[in-house]
Parts: C-alpha cells; structure tokens; sequence
C-alpha cells in the first residue's frame, strides 16, 4: 500500500483475495495504525498475524504485510529498492508523478514483485524491460488506425 | 460521441475538486459517460476508459462494471490494450467473480504469443491472481515455459510456478523435472525466483526436502552460490550499499535453512560459510543487517555446533545494543524465539532486555515484555519483578492487562514465599487494578484462602487498601470477600508480620457500607460487600447494624442485590439457628486448574448463599401482578383481595401460571417484585429437609385447631385444616380438602379466596384440579394467612368447576373460623 500523509491511497497490491470490504478495512486499519506513529519509532508494527513494515518518504507512506516468517530489515530493502526504481524511470520521482502515472508505477512493480516475492534483483534489469515493453505500447496514431481485432 | 478525456485530465479534474461532494459528483458524472462508452462497444476508446476506471476503483468508488471490459481488452491484439486489461483483472478481479475464468483462454494464447512481454504479463497476472482452476489449466504452459532459454520469461515462470502450487499443492511434481537446471544459471533473477520455488517446494512437501538434500546434492550448490556472491567483486546492477545482492543471500540463507533443520549432514556442510557470513558482513547499514538477521535465524534453526551459536547470540547481544530500533525490535523478537532452547545464554543479556522496557518505543516495548517474561526464573524473580511492576505502573493501558496476567502466572510459578508473593499481587491490583482480567480475582481468592497463616496479614492490608482507595473493582472485590471471611481476626488485631492497626467493628461496617452506596462500585463489587456484610454477623458482636443493613437492601433495585438482602433477610428472621453454619468459614480449596475458574466458583464463598438460596423457597415473595379480579367479585366493600400465588414448591413447572389468579396489593410495603427468586425450587432439598412441598408445614406442631366445614353445596365439600406454621406462628395454614359426593367428576377445579385488608394471604398449588366422584379422594390445597394484627378471619371464597358438561361457579362466605385459628 501507498498513501500520502493525509491519507489518500495512491496504490494498492493484494496478494491474497480478500473481498472488497475486507481490503477496505485492511486500508483503512493500516493507514490508522502508520499514521499514527511517532516519526523516530520503530518501522515494524504487529497487526493481526500479520507484521507491517512501513517507511515514509517525503509525504508518502510505503506500507507492506509480512507473513511470520519474512525477514523485516530484508522488506525494508525491498521498500526501498521499488522507490529507487520508481526514481530511475520517473527521474527524481515525487508523489505527483506517481498520481498521475500510476498505471506505470503499477507496470514497474510488477517487473519487481511477483505474487509477494522478488521477481528480479537487478535494477538495471527491471528498467530495461519497463523500456522495451514501452515502446511496444503503440502511440496515438498507430492505435486509432489499427483495426481493433 | 465526443471522444472520453483522457485519463490525465480526468486525474486533475478531480484533483481540483475541493470538497468530498464535489468529488463524488464528477466521479459520477466520468462513471455514466463510461458506462454508456462501454454500452455502445466502443473499441478505440475502451483502453483509456478503463484507466480512468481503475482510477476511480483506487479513490475508493466502486468499479465492478468494468470487469467484463478488461476482458476484452485482454483479448486485443494491441500491447496497450492488453497491458491495461491485465493490470485491470489484477486490479478488479478476483478468484471470487466467476468472470474470472473467462480469461483462462486468453491467458494460454497469450502465453503462447511470439513477444516476450506479452508473455511475461500474462505469467504475472496468473501468478498473482491465478485461482486454483485457472492454475490447473495453465500449469502445463508454465512448466514449459520454465524450461525456456530466455531468462527473462524463466524468472517470471519460476515465480508463476509458486503461485501454482500454493493454490494447487498436488501439482508440486510437475514441476520437478524442470528444476533441475535452474541452479546452473547465471541471470540472478533466475537464481532468485528458483531459489523461491525450491523453498516453496521443500517447505510444503518432506518428501521434496529429503528427495532434494540427497539426490540433487542443493547444499553444495547453494553453499558455492553463496561463496561466490559474498567473494566476488562489485556488480554494479545487484549492489546495494556494499553488498552484492543481499536479496539473493538473504533467500539462500532462508532455503539453507530449511534444508539444515534436523539434518546432520546438512548443517555440517553449512557451518563454515554461515560462519563466513557472519563475520564478514558490514554491520553498518541496514541491508548488512539484514542479511546478518538471516544468518542468525538460520544458526539458530539447524544443528550447528556449539561454537556457531554463540557467535548467533552475540549478535543478537549486539544488535540490541545498537542505536537503530529497528535492530533492537529485531533482536527482541529473534531472541524470544530462541529462549526456549538457549535460555541460558539469553540470560546473560536480561539486563538489556529489562533496559529495553523502558524505551519509547511500543513495540518495542511490547517485545520486550514479553521476553521479560520468558526469562523469568526461580533465581531472578525477586529482581525482575521488582522491573517488571516498575513497568506497569508507567505503562500504556493497552500493555496493562497482558503486563498483570503474566505478572500473576510468574509470581505463581516462581513465588518465594507466600507474604511476597501476597505483597506482589496487591501491589498489582493497586496500580492496575481496573485492568487485571476478571477470573483472577476468583484465583487471588482462593490462593489467599490457601495460605492460612497469611489470613490476618492479608486482610489488615486489604483492609488499609481499600480505606485508601475503593475504584479499582478487582480490588475491592477482594478485599470485601476477605474482609467478610476474615473479619475476625482484623478486628482483634492479631498480626504478626506487621504492626496490627486498631479497628473496630462499626469501622469495618462503615467501610463495607460505604462500598456499596458509592457510585464507582459495580454491581458485582455490590454484591461482594453485602454478603461480606453478612457473614460478619456471625463474627461480629453488633447484629442489628448487619440486620438494618441487609433489610434496607430488600428494596433496592438492583435484582440481584435485592434477591440477596431479601434471603439473607430471611437468614435472620426464620432460619437463625442456621446462620451461623451457613456462614462459617470457607474450607481450602482444591486447585483444580489455573484456568478452570468455574469450578473455583462453585465452591466460592460467592456460591455459597446461592446454593443457600436454592434449598429453601422464598418466604416472603410479592410479585406484582396488578390484575385485580377478585375486587369485581366482592363488589368495592373493605374485603381487599390480598391472595397472591406463588410459584409452587412443588417441580410442578407450569404451577406458578396455573394459580396466577388474582390481583395483589401488598399490604406489609414489602420488597417490590422479586421474580426470580422462586425459580430454583426444583433443586433437591437435602439441606433443609422438609422445605419443599406443600407439606411444607408439616413438621409444626399441630396446634389443636379443630377443622372445619366452608362450604357444602352441590355435592361440593370443602373443609378447612389448620395448622399453625413453624417457626412464625402468626401465619395459620390452612389445607382445604376438596371432595365430590356426585356421580360425575368435577373437572378444571379452581379455589379461589381473599381476605380482609389487614391479613395476608397465600395460595400454594393444588394438588389437582379434578375431584374425583362418589368421594373417592380429594383436592387439597394450602392457604398461609398472616394474621398481625390478630382480628378475626373472614374468607370469601369463589369456586369454579365443570360439572357434567356445564361450567358452575359459585361464591361464598366463610365466617365460621374457629377462634384458634386467629389469635
């Protein structure tokens, strides 16, 4: 989960189906709990069977859910590794970019992450592919005079 | 129609929107357009379409209609199109609809296209939403694919392969063959995602980790992979902070360690490398950490030696001496898994764990509670506990209850002496008292009970307590218990262990009082204080203040108070020889389980005037059924009905509604309704013999009353007996005996009767209602009439009855009492 300081949701990756009451409330506790942390607390929290590790930057929350048997200090890289991603491809990223962009920021973390584990450890590697598979997405005047199917 | 606007636009549209309603409006207004957009089949537009949607599903508003249009997109032809359809099924669609199955089709056409990212992305969506049939499908195409050259479609094979068997474990085989080569490869993505899957595989199958420790000979591979990646030079593309591909060394560790635990041969061939790892990585950022966290975790679980496990704890012993509480909370957590095997070596560091309880952080806090707990021994008790109260009284609320109960469960195990362990829980519920868990207070009871010679220590603190401060229920529940059970000794000082304090009697009733007119008391601590109160008349020498109390507690409003001042009220007025063996002290008790309170309940001084209360049926009960029949009957003049039924003593089960007959207007201003209290009259009578059918009054001496005849009508006989009730010889029971001298049985018999204002009276359930022909037996039925005042015995009497098919009813008036039977 990605949600600002004022707690708009900017992006949500599920990897166990959950009805959309549930994943609502799953937002909604999460963003109560994260929220209210002092700033110099620790990044880990219990919450259900479930540990959150979360880590702000600038005024976005960057919020995952860990099984007991994930190493936390090792989700906090991963937190970071997507935000450098993000900032690679974006070029100094900020949470406008990722409002506006989101279905890119989608894209990238599923280049990084798949069904809740790494997919790829290479940054170089992700960007690459975010590249070519952009420049298969056709532009405008390709897609309007492509007969649809 | 004009073209949608474009998913930018519609995004800063609604940034602009100021208010919620604003919002929700041009949401609205986006949503119609598109839907009556998706309507006409429009295809140019339907990718931008559904962007906006999923924009609007991540606001929160509710997008289920464009499920079947990523369905469509997925199944064009252009890259856009299928991108956006694919992140909209992730995105709106779960294995829960039923459309979801529709995409099965595309899926395996898509994963079998010629480009590579068409590939790759229908392998995401499936490995990340793929339900169980979907995967069924489609696990042939992925295992093909995991045996594909191209890197960049293995690693998201490998990852779709997890999914699959996570949702379909029985196909855990088929895959198998395909990971035979996995290991050889030098794409880390591809190491990674293997590494995943052979941990999948090993943790979910033993059969997988045995077949895979001797045949495939992982350890040593994984072990050289591992050597390789910490001794190599810089890789740029993998480094973070120093360390190339902590991700990969992480999850190497993690599959190690499956793979050691509970094997020799295993965890041998693992020792040096883990021990390499653990003194070669850089401890200064975060990722080394990380990494070391791992390594700890993995010592830890195998069979290392001796000397491994030192150096894991060490580490731990370091990182919770380290500023970044991130490593602290980690070290917590790692070394309350490993108390349990290595308690000792986890005691060296109770020092800076007890340290840690006093840190800002929550939970950080709240780990280190927790392992406090842990490490609580026979040895360390006095010391930690000492901490451990410290804690509790600065604590945050939400840690207070977890924070008493453990101190109860240690200060049990561990205790060193009864006074200390007594002291130890005071001092609980003095701090904390509110939070502590309800069924402690019956285990604090029943082990202050326990310890005998503690009786007078006990109650003289309690007693201080509890002049100090009477909010903390828990406490006051206690105390009232111990007081009533122990008032004796407090009051004639005897303490050995401390100096004895000067109280007297009305001192202690005046605190008791107090308790239950203050408004912080629950009904429950209510309840508590009053019978403390009345076991105290049996200890105390001042009764009348006992008796006054517990009669002004008749009518309180509270049914359960009421309930119990109205028999104990009746402990004093009829069955006073009684008391004192009712309320005499309770015997140590059993222990049966720390968790099994409810038998403690029962044999609970609590219990006690519960079980009283079942033996004997409530003498005086007033419900207050306003129906006033009767008052019709004898037309207005100054004979009131007075009769009241009550339910009867016999198991009879519907007799109580049987004779609910008449009105009542109570004389005496006794109690306001008291319902319940007849209720448990089905139980045995073994205490108090006698009490508990209508002979009831039998064991009165017969006071020599003659009988006599009420009424002879119609071949109805009803005679009057009379017997003087034992032992309040104002009421005078009567027993009429209904007979039939006619041919024909007289059914549905019902005796009614009332009385002059200045009597009571009471009508218990008649044997029967069916007088039998040609005398052949009676109905008898039993009248109690409370005579104060002594003035003479009036009675009308109103009988109903079937006879011969016809319903006869009649009236009468008996003046014929013998005196006897008044005075």
């Amino acid at each position: 989960l990605l949600f600002s300081r004022q707690g708009k949701l900017r992006l949500q990756k599920w990897f166990t189906p959950l009805t959309d009451r549930e994943k609502k409330k799953v937002i909604r506790d999460m963003m109560m709990l994260v929220l209210a942390r002092p700033p110099r607390s620790c990044n880990f929290l219990q919450w259900r069977d479930l540990k959150i590790v979360y880590k702000r930057y600038a005024s976005l929350y960057f919020c995952a859910g860990l099984e007991d048997k994930d190493n936390e200090l090792l989700a906090l890289e991963v937190l970071h590794r997507y935000v450098e991603l993000l900032d690679k491809y974006f070029g100094n990223v900020c949470e406008l970019d990722i409002i506006f962009n989101f279905e890119k920021a989608y894209f990238i973390l599923d280049e990084f992450l798949m069904g809740g584990e790494i997919l790829e450890t290479s940054k170089l590697a992700v960007g690459v592919s975010m590249e070519e598979a952009d420049t298969l997405q056709e532009t405008m005047e390709e897609y309007m005079s492509k007969p649809a199917y | 129609m004009p073209a949608p606007i474009r998913l930018r636009e519609l995004i800063r549209t609604i940034r602009t929107a100021r208010t919620q309603a604003e919002e929700r409006e041009m949401i609205q207004k986006e949503c119609a357009a598109i839907r009556s957009s998706f309507r006409e089949e429009d295809n140019t537009y339907r990718c931008r379409n559904v962007a906006k949607l999923l924009y609007m599903h991540m606001l929160g508003y509710p997008a289920h209609f464009g499920q079947l249009e990523c369905l469509k997109l997925i199944a064009s032809q252009k890259f856009t199109d299928k991108r956006i359809g694919y992140l909209g099924a992730m995105l709106l669609l779960d294995e829960r609809q039923d459309v979801h199955l529709l995409m099965t089709n595309c899926i395996k056409n898509d994963l079998n296209h010629s480009t590579q990212y068409v590939q790759g992305l229908a392998l995401c969506t499936l490995g990340c939403m793929g339900s169980s049939e979907m995967c069924r499908d489609l696990a042939g195409e992925v295992e093909k694919l995991l045996k594909t050259s191209n890197s960049y479609l293995r690693k998201k094979a490998a990852l779709c392969a997890v999914h699959v068997i996570r949702k379909v474990p029985e196909l855990m085989e088929m895959f198998l063959p395909a990971t035979k080569n996995l290991l050889s490869e030098k794409n880390h993505g591809v190491l990674h995602t293997s590494v995943v899957l052979l941990t999948e595989m090993c943790e979910r199958s033993p059969d997988m980790l045995a077949h895979f420790r001797k045949n495939e000979k992982l350890v040593p591979q994984l072990v050289r992979i591992l050597k390789n990646l910490i001794m190599s030079g810089y890789s740029p593309e993998h480094d973070v902070s120093g360390i190339s591909d902590p991700f990969l060394q992480v999850r190497i560790l993690r599959l190690l360690r499956i793979l050691g635990k509970g094997d020799d041969d295993s965890s041998e061939a693992m020792n040096d490398i883990l021990a390499q790892v653990a003194t070669n990585t850089e401890t200064s950022k975060n990722v080394g950490n990380a990494i070391l966290y791992e390594t700890v975790l993995t010592i830890m679980d195998i069979k290392s030696e001796s000397g491994l496990r030192v150096l894991a704890i060490n580490i731990l012993g370091r990182f919770l001496l380290n500023n970044d509480k991130n490593i602290r909370y980690v070290a917590l957590t790692s070394l309350l898994k490993t108390v349990q095997t290595d308690h000792n070596a986890v005691q060296r560091h109770r020092s800076t764990i007890v340290d840690c309880l006093k840190d800002l952080d929550v939970s950080i806090k709240r780990r280190a509670m927790e392992l406090s707990f842990a490490l609580v021994n026979g040895n360390n008790i006095r010391g930690m506990m000492k901490e451990l109260l410290y804690f509790l009284d600065s604590c945050d609320p939400e840690f207070k209850a977890d924070c008493a109960s453990g101190v109860f469960l240690a200060a049990e195990k561990y205790a060193p002496s009864k006074r200390w362990h007594i002291d130890t829980i005071m001092r609980v519920l003095t701090t904390a008292g509110s939070y502590v868990r309800d069924d402690s207070v019956p285990n604090l009871i029943q082990l202050i009970t326990n310890s005998v010679e503690m009786h007078a220590y006990t109650v003289q603190r309690l007693y201080k307590a509890l002049l100090d401060d009477i909010s903390q229920q828990p406490l006051v529940q206690v105390a009232s218990w111990c007081i009533g059970e122990y008032g004796d000794l407090l009051v004639s000082g005897q303490c050995e262990e401390e100096e004895p304090i000067q109280v007297t009697e009305d001192e202690v009733l005046d605190v008791l009082e107090g308790l239950l007119v203050s408004n912080l008391s629950t009904p429950v601590t209510r309840g508590y204080a009053l019978t403390a109160i009345m076991k105290l008349s049996t200890r105390f020498t001042s009764v009348n203040r006992i008796k006054k109390v517990v009669s002004i507690y008749g009518s309180s409003i509270d049914v359960e108070l009421q309930q119990r001042a109205v028999e104990y009220n009746a402990l004093f007025k009829k069955y006073d020889h009684m008391r004192p063996a009712l309320l005499e002290r309770m015997p140590i008790m059993e222990k049966t389980a720390s968790n099994g309170p409810t038998e403690i309940v029962q044999t609970n001084g609590e219990a006690e005037p519960s079980v009283v209360e079942a033996k004997h049926p409530p003498p005086v009960t007033q419900p207050t059924n306003q129906a006033n029949d009767l008052l019709d009957l004898l037309g207005g003049n100054d004979v009131v009905p007075v009769i009241q039924t009550t339910v009867p003593t016999k198991p009879a089960s519907a007799g109580g509604e049987l004779l609910d007959l008449l009105g009542d207007l109570s004389l005496s201003g006794g109690p306001a309704p008291a319902p319940a209290t007849s209720v448990p009259s089905s139980q045995p009578a073994f205490l108090l013999d006698g009490l508990t059918s209508p002979p009831l009054f039998n064991d009165i001496a017969a006071a020599g009353i003659p009988p006599m005849t009420a009424y002879n009508k119609n071949g109805l006989k009803i005679d009057f007996t009379f017997e003087r009730a034992n032992p309040n010889p104002n009421i005078a029971v009567i027993t009429i005996h209904a007979s039939n001298s006619t041919e024909a049985d007289m059914t549905d018999f019902v005796f009614q009767a009332a009385v002059p204002k200045t009597f009571q009276l009471q009508l218990l359930s008649p044997s029967s209602n069916v007088v039998p022909t040609l005398n052949q037996g009676t109905v008898t039925q039993v009248i109690r009439v409370l005579n104060p005042q002594k003035q003479q015995l009036r009675m009308r009497i109103k009988l109903t009855y079937t006879h011969k098919g016809s319903a006869v009813q009649d009236l009468a008036e008996v003046n014929n009492f013998p005196p006897q039977s008044w005075q």
